[in-house]
């Protein structure tokens, strides 16, 4: 049992970053990112070159994919979601161009790096073994950092002068702006800032996972669902829903392992129940 | 002045007549055939995006590979005719109804040879279009049904699992003394079709199965917590059935990571530089099923195949040792019967006696198979080579033949 714990907390600790950013984006501007998983893939696969190809250290594999991200997040911010919001009053608007920026990513990600799977060198070797739990250490550094990386944020979002102001606009986007916060400002910063997460976190779970140019809209689903659990557009709520789902799934693989894939399906029929009692998630919002 | 103007207006006439003419030889002597060369279509209908891509990019980077080759060398000669090969494809995004609208395109074009689709459902969803249109497909999917009369315009386009995993398995008990078998597979119906038939040969064989029910959602990324309960119960081999080549260096990693120390293999082809890039040398040992991939028994037209598919894309898939089979039946059985060209029930009839030297692998034959299995030939034959991943590279375990 303590090792399906252990493997749930480490998938918890990567769900909940991965979904930080989406959460972020929905919060700032009510925007639904399809495209989130494939921001993922692409920090990953800027990793996968710095790191795997060009040889650099992971790190600034990491910081190049954040920037990157970073990058491409406010272009799209301020050229495509911007002018959309500002023109269309209907929200199906800004859904459709999210979906459609997925697609784009994708076939885009698929040429600039093929079809295969791609995967680094692990970034430390060995496996922690005891009498009950075993962990290789590269998934304990990267569910540290993950760990690290969420309470950064949080502390990024509760104690900045961005933070208090995208936190603001996230409750009252009108209120927010006759307070004299530069809405278009801090919209295309929060946009950047989710991307950016998106990017780092597709970067740091290549050392394990590896990337390939089809995963982004399964990562995407995903990314949805732990959203749909905490809450949308609540920090704690992504981060409870991912270790919620990561727990989940580990005790469902488990458990119900003798009656073939049934984990998912009892996942999403839960998820049914929960939702029909709390349609808001478990924090729903706006964010506290 | 009028004549003055004539006489211009003429000279320039003849000049402008003269250099088109001095163009036209030109360009005629400079390129013959291709002027004079008809036009071979050949369809490609399969997955070429998502998480899946890798096994449709694979056929239609081999399949335009070989065209660009032989277009390059003065087109194709069949019967009276030389055609120069045009690839048509269509990706289906694995979705069978995608397969349905992809077929219909290729009747539509009057294409009457098709490459894929890459899985069950696809291949069982264009089969009445395939009927009906008047085309043959070689899909890579093994439900019996496309190839078992009174079905007869697919032809399989590689060994299935039911045909190499009884001869791997015999080969790992006998000579690795293996006699606990784990299987996992994808929660798809291609892996739970290739994993059912694995686990009644494993039976057959008399060795005990331990897992036979596990498997994961196609999207998994950490496969620690899927494959923990199945190492507990330390069987001597796992085995990963119809794993995609894009899972299988996670899948090996995760076991590998959590103490495993037996066996691994699949009956897929799988791709050594996606293997070491995600598993490295916890790869090392892992079986597979490949074509005319290693070197022992690759020809030279092989290494020149691997050579322009590597300068064209950047980057060789080791799937296309296999891959690249399905176009050259279709062109040799054309030459072998040029009526054919536009009518399928003559390639059929030539299916049954068509045997050519091959051209990829030594000592090999190409002929169409699939007796034991089908009860008629429906299936291409390709060298079922057995290998074993050491260090980056594939290295060959045993040689078999289907039929």
């Amino acid at each position: 049992m303590e090792q399906v714990i252990a493997n749930g907390l480490y998938l918890g600790a990567q769900y909940a970053l991965i979904a930080l950013g989406l959460t972020l984006i929905f919060a700032l501007m009510n925007v639904l990112n399809f495209a989130h998983g494939q921001m993922y893939v692409l920090g990953g696969f800027v990793t996968y070159s710095v790191y795997g190809q060009l040889k650099l250290p992971f790190v600034v594999a990491l910081i190049c994919s954040g920037v990157t991200l970073a990058v491409v997040g406010a272009l799209m911010e301020k050229f495509l979601f911007r002018p959309v919001i500002r023109r269309s009053k209907r929200e199906e608007s800004t859904m459709l161009l999210a979906a459609a920026t997925a697609f784009f990513l994708d076939a885009i990600i698929l040429l600039l790096f093929g079809e295969k799977q791609r995967g680094v060198p692990k970034i430390v070797s060995g496996v922690f073994i005891s009498d009950s739990v075993i962990l290789p250490y590269d998934r304990i550094v990267v569910g540290v950092v993950a760990i690290l990386m969420i309470a950064a944020f949080m502390l990024y979002m509760q104690y900045s002068k961005p933070g208090r102001a995208m936190r603001a606009l996230a409750q009252d986007r009108i209120a927010a702006q006759l307070m004299g916060v530069k809405v278009e400002r801090y919209s295309m910063i929060g946009f950047a800032l989710g991307a950016m997460l998106a990017g780092v976190v597709g970067g740091l779970l290549v050392s394990i996972t590896g990337v390939n140019s089809g995963i982004g809209g399964p990562i995407s689903i995903k990314a949805f669902l732990m959203v749909m659990i905490g809450g949308a557009g609540v920090v704690a709520g992504a981060i409870a829903g991912g270790f919620i789902l990561g727990m989940m799934e580990s005790v469902g693989l488990t458990v119900l392992r003798e009656y073939g894939d049934v984990t998912y399906l009892v996942i999403f029929a839960l998820l049914m129940v929960f939702l029909s009692i709390r349609p808001n998630g478990l924090m729903g919002k706006p964010w506290g | 002045m009028g004549s003055e103007m004539i006489n211009r207006r003429s000279t320039l006439k003849s000049l402008a007549l003269g250099a088109v003419s001095i163009l036209a030889i030109t360009v005629a002597s400079t390129f013959p055939a291709q002027a004079e060369n008809k036009e071979l279509k050949i369809g490609f209908v399969g997955v070429t995006s998502g998480p899946a891509a890798a096994w449709g990019t694979s056929n239609v980077r081999s399949m335009q590979t070989r065209a660009d080759w032989l277009n390059e060398a003065g087109g194709v000669k069949i019967g009276e005719d030389t055609y120069n090969i045009t690839i048509v494809t269509f990706d289906d995004q694995k979705d069978p109804k995608r397969a349905i609208a992809g077929m219909e395109k290729m009747a539509q074009e009057g294409i009457h040879y098709v490459v894929g689709p890459n899985v069950d459902d696809g291949a069982a969803a264009v089969r009445p279009v395939a009927e009906s249109k008047g085309i043959i497909y070689f899909p890579y999917a093994f439900p019996k049904s496309l190839y078992v009369a009174p079905a007869s315009n697919a032809v399989l386009g590689m060994v299935a699992n039911y045909q190499s995993g009884p001869a791997i398995y015999k080969y790992l008990k006998e000579n690795k003394g293996v006699k606990k078998v784990a299987f996992i597979a994808a929660n798809e119906s291609d892996p739970i079709s290739q994993r059912d038939s694995g686990v009644a040969a494993a039976k057959e064989l008399g060795l005990e199965v331990v897992a036979e029910t596990d498997t994961y959602q196609n999207d998994t990324r950490d496969f620690t917590p899927v494959l923990t309960p199945i190492v507990q119960l330390k069987p001597d081999l796992l085995v990963l059935s119809g794993v995609a080549p894009a899972n299988a260096p996670l899948l090996i990693r995760a076991a590998r990571e959590l103490g495993y120390g037996g066996l691994i293999s699949a009956e897929t082809a799988q791709d050594a530089t996606v293997l070491q890039e995600g598993a490295g040398e916890l790869a090392n040992g892992f079986i597979s099923v490949g074509g005319a991939s290693t070197p022992e028994i690759r020809t030279p037209l092989m290494e020149e195949f691997i050579d322009r598919y590597t300068k064209k894309f950047g980057e060789y898939n080791d799937e296309s040792n296999t891959k690249v089979y399905a176009l050259e039946y279709i062109i040799e059985t054309l030459k072998a019967n040029p009526k054919a060209i536009d009518n399928v029930e003559e390639f059929k009839k030539t299916m049954d006696s068509f045997s050519a030297p091959n051209p990829y692998a030594k000592g090999g034959t190409l002929k169409y198979v699939g007796m034991t299995s089908f009860g008629q030939k429906r299936q291409v034959s390709v060298p079922m080579v057995v290998t074993e991943f050491e260090n980056g590279a594939f290295k060959t375990l045993f040689v078999g033949e289907v039929d």
